[in-house]
């Protein structure tokens, strides 16, 4: 069986990033000779020394004409273990934004660091989005050991720094490997460069980490998105919950609440058009339907009587600010949407604005712009169902979207319910 | 324990896309051609919504350059599922003047479609048009949103994309405005193969290896037919041929293949050294941003 992994990826062209992301893409087949082609033909016309493996990514006219990455790209791979999608980000300073919007889903962060620079500002950036953002597992991948030789003492070194940086975050499975991309050092086999090196390839590493655990199967939460009623002959009375299953293991026969109503009923079936299934997890998309004939609808959620998420209109969180016109400041409204549920959301209050290189609190700032980080209050029209972010990405995340101009102009992350 | 395969993990995100576009827009359409990746994403749509019919018409943008073995597949798969196929016909916008046919014999029709998709989507007040478009295809789609807003001229414009988070997708617009939305946009060329034999869903006869009389035509095989004339000079051949992507007859080419299966097909695709829009399309060789200039005029 193979399953699926996604990683975000950050660094900037000078760290060998795409480099690095050619040769996962080259090695595993993955990069096709018309697209080679394409770029070796852009390469010279440019009059790139080399072949720029950094256009095989950029896929926009303004980043081939400015050589630079402004968006995120997504990129597909593939080995019999598994198969992988990269959300390659700009390392940018002005570009947190595409950061957030890659890390969100990702279940791993590849952070690249030139051995001859060692950490940089830019990597405790994205060392810290990568763990606002909980993602379960970063690498750091040491590159351009063959610039310094493959010096031992280089990389432990900027282990050691990284690791003590790293002791300020939230980082649950934080793994070094030293590679050269451009020479495939330690990238898909083993590198006799590195003998010291005990660990495995990057590619290894990537295929075997263990990601099962990273979901949270314990609370039960059922967003309801879709209400399914075919009012047909063969299906008169069904009425059935469709939704995709954001935590814990929902069984046939299991009691369930529904909020906001609080009304219970049991798990009658768990249905998919290839037939009913006993069980439904993470990321699963099913359809349940009740023994008893609720009035539930599209914003509701399932779960479990004894095991309830949070229900309220005040909501703590951290805040990324992606939009470039307008601030987020105290006394704003937005429109928000959690799960399945759209409301409007008032801003109460702006506690701090995070400086993301130095992880300074500013309690005296009154705004956020575009790619600042802060925690926020909001108080929301209807009551939202949510958990901490760092229990459960799913429900504890939110977008905020601009009721003007109906962009999408913040993240969140959940924290708690204030105090 | 409580894994799910990787074809799995994305089909459950389709059907999550699907399922939100239905429950947030007021008239959506699903673009269904009879090409492989619409006919996933149209079983896709029904597995969504099962027991329930798919609540939304399909549209087929119809060049007059098809396949006639794709036009009766369609048909046939729009009946089995009793959905209302609404076609929008590139030949009534060239016969009402909304475009004007390049006059040259066998130029494409594929550039026209965009007038027409848009007219058709004014015409219906359609304000979220689903497309099979899959990100692996192209560089330009590799850097498209799932839910891609289209402003009222129906342009793509890349630098100002919303920033799209979690499974959380912003499905807001203003009037005159639609969104596209890719549910496909995760797949690759490999996925949709692999799905389509697990799946055992059916899937137009060209798509497998038969003998068809061809020529030569910028180094890619063209099949001889109504639509594209046979070049002065050019030579005809018969050979075993299958399609790989399946557009209009006039810029669709055929690669040599013995693929008879899906898993022929799953085979060859895997050992494949040449993306599927580089192998098949004269379209995209216009020039390096060919696919991204198209979009920005509102194409698929």
């Amino acid at each position: 069986m193979t399953e699926l992994l996604r990683f975000a990826t950050a660094g900037s062209v000078d760290d060998g990033k795409s480099t690095l992301i050619g040769r996962l893409l080259y090695d595993s087949k993955a990069i096709f000779e018309d697209q080679l082609e394409a770029v070796e033909r852009t390469s010279r016309s440019r009059g790139d020394e080399q072949v720029n493996l950094a256009l095989l990514t950029d896929g926009l006219r303004a980043e081939r004409e400015q050589g630079i990455t402004i968006d995120v790209a997504y990129r597909y791979f593939a080995t019999p273990r598994r198969k992988f999608i990269i959300a390659d980000t700009p390392g940018h300073v002005q570009y947190t934004r595409n950061m957030v919007t890659g890390a969100s889903t990702a279940d791993l962060a590849l952070v690249l660091i030139d051995a001859r620079k060692g950490v940089l500002e830019q990597s405790r950036r994205h060392a810290f989005i990568a763990s606002l953002l909980r993602i379960p597992h970063l690498v750091l991948c040491v590159n351009k050991m063959d610039l310094v030789g493959h010096d031992q003492d280089v990389f432990e070194a900027i282990k050691a720094e990284f690791r003590e940086f790293a002791t300020r975050l939230d980082v649950a499975d934080l793994t070094f490997i030293p590679i050269s991309a451009l020479h495939g050092d330690n990238v898909v086999d083993r590198s006799p460069n590195m003998p010291w090196y005990e660990g495995t390839s990057l590619l290894h590493h990537l295929e075997e980490v263990h990601i099962a655990s990273d979901r949270n199967l314990i609370d039960c939460r059922f967003p309801v998105q879709y209400v399914i009623r075919p009012r047909s002959d063969a299906f008169h009375d069904y009425r059935g919950y469709a939704g995709t299953v954001a935590g814990g293991v929902f069984k046939r026969g299991d009691d369930v609440v529904v909020l906001p109503s609080g009304f219970s009923s049991r798990i009658r079936s768990i249905d998919t058009f290839d037939g009913p299934v006993e069980e439904a997890f993470p990321p699963m998309s099913v359809t349940l339907t009740l023994e008893d004939d609720l009035d539930v609808s599209r914003g509701d959620m399932i779960c479990r009587p004894h095991n309830r998420p949070v229900a309220g209109q005040d909501v703590e969180a951290m805040v990324c600010w992606l939009d470039e016109q307008a601030a987020l400041t105290p006394g704003g409204k937005l429109g928000i949407k959690q799960t399945t549920r759209s409301a409007r959301a008032l801003v109460k209050d702006l506690r701090y604005r995070l400086d993301v290189n130095t992880l300074h609190r500013d309690e005296a700032a009154t705004s956020l712009t575009l790619n600042e980080i802060g925690r926020v209050t909001l108080r929301t029209t209807v009551p939202l169902f949510y958990d901490e972010y760092r229990r459960n990405r799913a429900t504890g995340s939110f977008i905020l979207v601009d009721e003007h101009t109906q962009h999408t102009v913040g993240a969140g992350m959940i924290l708690s319910a204030p105090d | 324990m409580h894994q799910l395969t990787h074809l799995a993990a994305i089909e459950a995100e389709s059907i999550h896309v699907i399922r939100e576009v239905a429950a947030e827009f007021e008239r959506p359409v699903l673009l269904f051609s009879g090409g492989k990746d619409s006919i996933v994403m149209l079983r896709l749509a029904e597995k969504a919504f099962w027991p329930a019919p798919i609540p939304f018409p399909v549209m087929h943008v119809d060049t007059g350059h098809n396949f006639p073995e794709v036009i009766d597949f369609r048909d046939r798969r729009v009946a089995e599922l009793g959905v209302t196929l609404v076609v929008a016909s590139v030949q009534t916008s060239i016969d009402t003047g909304r475009v004007r046919e390049d006059a040259r014999p066998g130029s494409s029709r594929n550039r026209l479609q965009t007038t027409t998709l848009l007219d058709a989507i004014a015409e219906h007040r359609f304000d979220a048009v689903f497309g099979g478009a899959r990100r692996d295809e192209e560089k330009a789609r590799a850097k498209e949103r799932v839910f891609s807003l289209r402003d009222e001229f129906g342009q793509w414009d890349p630098k100002r994309q919303r920033p799209e988070l979690w499974n959380l997708y912003n499905g807001r617009h203003r009037p005159g405005e639609h969104m596209r939305v890719f549910p496909l946009s995760n797949w690759t060329e490999l996925d949709i193969w692999q799905y389509i034999g697990d799946e055992k869903i059916e899937v137009p006869s060209i798509y497998f290896a038969h003998r068809r009389e061809v020529f030569r035509h910028d180094g890619m095989l063209m099949a001889v037919g109504p639509y594209l004339p046979t070049p002065e000079g050019a030579e005809v051949f018969e050979t075993t041929v299958r399609y790989r992507t399946v557009g209009d007859m006039t810029c669709t080419a055929a690669v040599e293949s013995a693929a008879t299966t899906v898993a022929d097909i799953v085979d060859e695709v895997a050992a494949s050294r040449i993306t599927e829009r580089g192998a098949t399309r004269a379209d995209d060789k216009f020039s390096e941003a060919a696919m991204e200039d198209r979009k920005r005029e509102g194409y698929f």
